[in-house]
């Protein structure tokens, strides 16, 4: 039985995330796609919103557990639970946990929970004996590694090896590859000073690395170094790594002049 | 009181910092610099996350019984001819010197590199009471001379470019008879040197912070690489030691462990140049050596720590790691953040020194990048506690009302989903609508924080939930 048959039978619940969900849909029709292609079924949830960081990160602990019960509950009954985003996935898989430490119902679901979510990239990385990628994608890119996707999901070699698969593309590594964009959820617009320093650094080194596309894990910093590109002038396009991965590239590039349907 | 902090001010510090040429040359100059250090230095030590790990264990046990350890400490100092002094408070250790120096009717004391000096704004008191307190280091004695604050826990002068220091020198040097501008950083450091030299002669007192209190034997320790401390310590009649109650550690074994992670994580050296031990005074066949030796432990708040949620910041051995690999204090520098301790040490530490109300700023910014735990040679969960302090905060109510206002809308909509669909609906819908043909918005009243600096990404279009639910009427 071929490994396509065998995945079948494993359901993935996809948690879209709250940027994805309302700013570039694309993300989560790609993951469906290549998730669909390596065999597995995947299934939306409905109650799902958002992962509870802007609570937590602003100090609400309390708020956060009330959206992170609520996801669990709504997740509890999957498996698999694959998340297109570093950050998000770190909340759930680590932060959760932190979170109800003390808590008696939610201290041990929680701990379940938590190995069941896995970041996309991650999760891709570890499919067995996986077909190669067979995107038609062109051209040469950078990857920049999400702090969160880098230090809670430990995604590094993983995007760049599966990058690697797609014949025509290139890989042109930035200068700084480890250092933050500046975005850091409500810190980039409370601090935007400070942040505007971190990412012009980061639009510089996507420049100088000579690539033609950034690619990243995580919307919150693409939405980031896009908008600085733009604001600055540059001709980089920023997209998320799975729209290259899922060979989804005819969406226009995040903050780029849309193709308008209808 | 302690010195004063502008921790509050820090978005206003942080704007001129980024707007000070000469500051962010200073930091282009040196950041890289203690980067690739420490990461070859590590390099050089492939065991060096086992040491690590068994660094942290030996003060977390320390934690565990820490009145005991101090009070080994004490018996053992003691018995070598030494008095342990115990300060509650800034105000106290300020008293407890300033007695000390009025007993040998001292008029000028030496200083080694401590930033719990700084931490009790001991220079000002002394000064206040006739006192000359003279920087021995390089970097205290640069930023001494010049008025300044260290903008950094281990090179205080790191926002000074060497041009800066050779016209500070020559303009205060001028007068002692120094009269040639020096260009070369030897011949600004032997300038020092020999002004120094003759301070080290003429001092009643000498005062040295300490990285270690070793329990076991009553002995102090301190780190240096220029050996000011050693004649500091070695040539008054007086040597004082000042240090905070989570400088102690077991034994002699201990300090070696943690010492083979503080080298490389603060200078990138296998080993500092200096590692200096002093137990009790000059006993009756040494040649050299202070006649009394006095311990000045401070608590200042720390003790508060133990058992809570903050604790592990007490672990930090001061090696500035987190602050050379911050990249929001590699935009602004140490000045920015305050107060005595910049940089994510300061943002962890700072709240539990001068409270939070003091300091809130520090804690909000960061990114949560992460690089400072990552390079914590004590594993210290910076991020963590830094948002534990976001928490205290939210529970006295310091954010603004408006903040905590939409967080409070956004947290009714994000649990009650069906709602949250509608809105995040119909706000992607318009938001859609009034988008721009090019494909971003160059400002948007609501987001005028993100807009301010770079353009805000248009939708693509309707939310990911709406289309699939479109698609999948039936969907579970």
């Amino acid at each position: 039985m071929n490994n396509e048959l065998k995945n079948k039978k494993t359901e993935i619940a996809l948690f879209v995330t709250c940027l994805v969900d309302l700013f570039r849909p694309s993300v989560a029709f790609a993951t469906i796609k290549l998730l669909k292609e390596y065999g597995y079924t995947v299934v939306v949830p409905k109650a799902q919103s958002c992962c509870g960081q802007p609570a937590y990160n602003s100090g609400d602990y309390e708020g956060a557990k009330k959206v992170a019960s609520a996801v669990i509950n709504e997740f509890d009954k999957y498996k698999n639970v694959i998340v297109p985003s570093g950050s998000c996935a770190g909340m759930m898989a680590k932060h959760y946990v932190d979170l109800f430490k003390d808590d008696p119902e939610f201290s041990k679901k929680s701990l379940i929970f938590s190995k069941k979510v896995q970041e996309l990239i991650s999760f891709l990385s570890k499919i067995p004996d996986r077909k190669k990628l067979h995107s038609n994608f062109k051209g040469t890119i950078t990857y920049h590694d999400s702090c969160s996707s880098l230090r809670e999901a430990g995604v590094k070699h993983q995007a760049r090896e599966l990058l690697q698969e797609i014949k025509g593309l290139k890989i042109k590594e930035l200068k700084h590859t480890e250092v933050c964009c500046g975005f850091g959820g409500t810190f980039c617009v409370k601090y935007p000073q400070i942040s505007e320093r971190m990412v012009s650094e980061k639009v510089a080194d996507a420049e100088a690395s000579g690539a033609e596309i950034l690619l990243s894990g995580d919307l919150g910093c693409l939405m980031n170094i896009a908008g600085r590109a733009s604001r600055e002038g540059k001709k980089i396009e920023c997209r998320h790594v799975i729209e290259v991965m899922a060979d989804m590239t005819s969406v226009s590039p995040i903050g780029k002049k849309m193709k308008r349907e209808k | 009181m302690t010195v004063n902090p502008t921790s509050n001010n820090f978005k206003e510090n942080a704007k001129k910092a980024l707007a000070d040429d000469n500051l962010q040359a200073a930091l282009n100059n040196l950041k890289g610099g203690l980067i690739s250090k420490r990461k070859e230095a590590i390099k050089r030590l492939p065991e060096f996350d086992a040491i690590s790990t068994r660094a942290k264990n030996i003060k977390d046990e320390v934690f565990l019984d820490l009145d005991f350890y101090l009070e080994k400490f004490e018996k053992k100092t003691i018995e070598y001819g030494g008095v342990v002094h115990w300060a509650e408070d800034a105000n106290d250790a300020k008293n407890i010197i300033l007695e000390l120096l009025k007993s040998i009717n001292a008029k000028i004391m030496t200083k080694g590199k401590t930033l719990i000096s700084e931490e009790i704004g001991l220079n000002e008191f002394l000064e206040e009471n006739g006192i000359e307190p003279v920087e021995t280091d390089l970097g205290e004695y640069i930023v001494q001379i010049a008025g300044e604050k260290p903008s950094h826990i281990i090179a205080p002068a790191l926002h000074k470019t060497k041009e800066n220091v050779a016209d500070l020198f020559h303009e205060i040097h001028s007068p002692l008879g120094y009269k040639e501008r020096q260009n070369s950083a030897s011949a600004l450091v032997a300038e020092a040197r020999s002004v120094l030299r003759k301070r080290y002669l003429e001092a009643d007192a000498g005062l040295t912070g300490a990285n270690f209190l070793v329990a076991e034997t009553g002995s102090t320790a301190i780190v240096t690489n220029e050996g000011n401390g050693d004649l500091t310590q070695s040539l008054p009649k007086m040597h004082i030691v000042l240090a905070t109650i989570d400088k102690v550690v077991p034994t002699l074994e201990d300090v070696s462990t943690i010492l083979r992670v503080l080298n490389p994580s603060a200078t990138g050296q296998d080993m500092a140049t200096y590692v200096t031990f002093s137990t009790g005074p000059k006993r009756r066949d040494d040649n050299a050596g202070p006649d009394q030796f006095h311990v000045v432990i401070l608590d200042n708040g720390r003790s508060d720590l133990i058992g809570t949620d903050k604790q592990d910041v007490l672990r930090c051995i001061r090696c500035g790691a987190c602050m050379n690999h911050c990249p929001v204090y590699g935009a602004v520098g140490g000045h920015a953040y305050g107060w005595v301790y910049p940089g994510p040490i300061g943002a962890a530490l700072n709240p539990a020194l001068i409270g939070i109300e003091k300091s809130h700023h520090l804690p909000n910014a960061s990114t949560f990048c992460g690089r400072c735990e990552e390079v914590c040679p004590m594993q210290i969960p910076l991020p963590k506690i830094m948002r534990h302090w976001r928490n205290e905060e939210w529970k006295k109510k310091i954010p603004k009302y408006s903040v905590r206002l939409v967080l409070k809308l956004w947290l009714f909509l994000v649990l009650n989903p069906v709602l949250y669909r509608i809105v995040s609906s119909i706000f992607v819908r318009i938001l859609s609508f009034f988008s721009p043909q090019k494909g971003y918005f160059s400002n948007l009243p609501f987001a005028s924080g993100w807009t301010s600096v770079r353009d805000f990404p248009a939708p693509e279009g309707k939310s990911f939930l709406s289309q699939w639910e479109e698609e999948h009427d039936d969907n579970k």
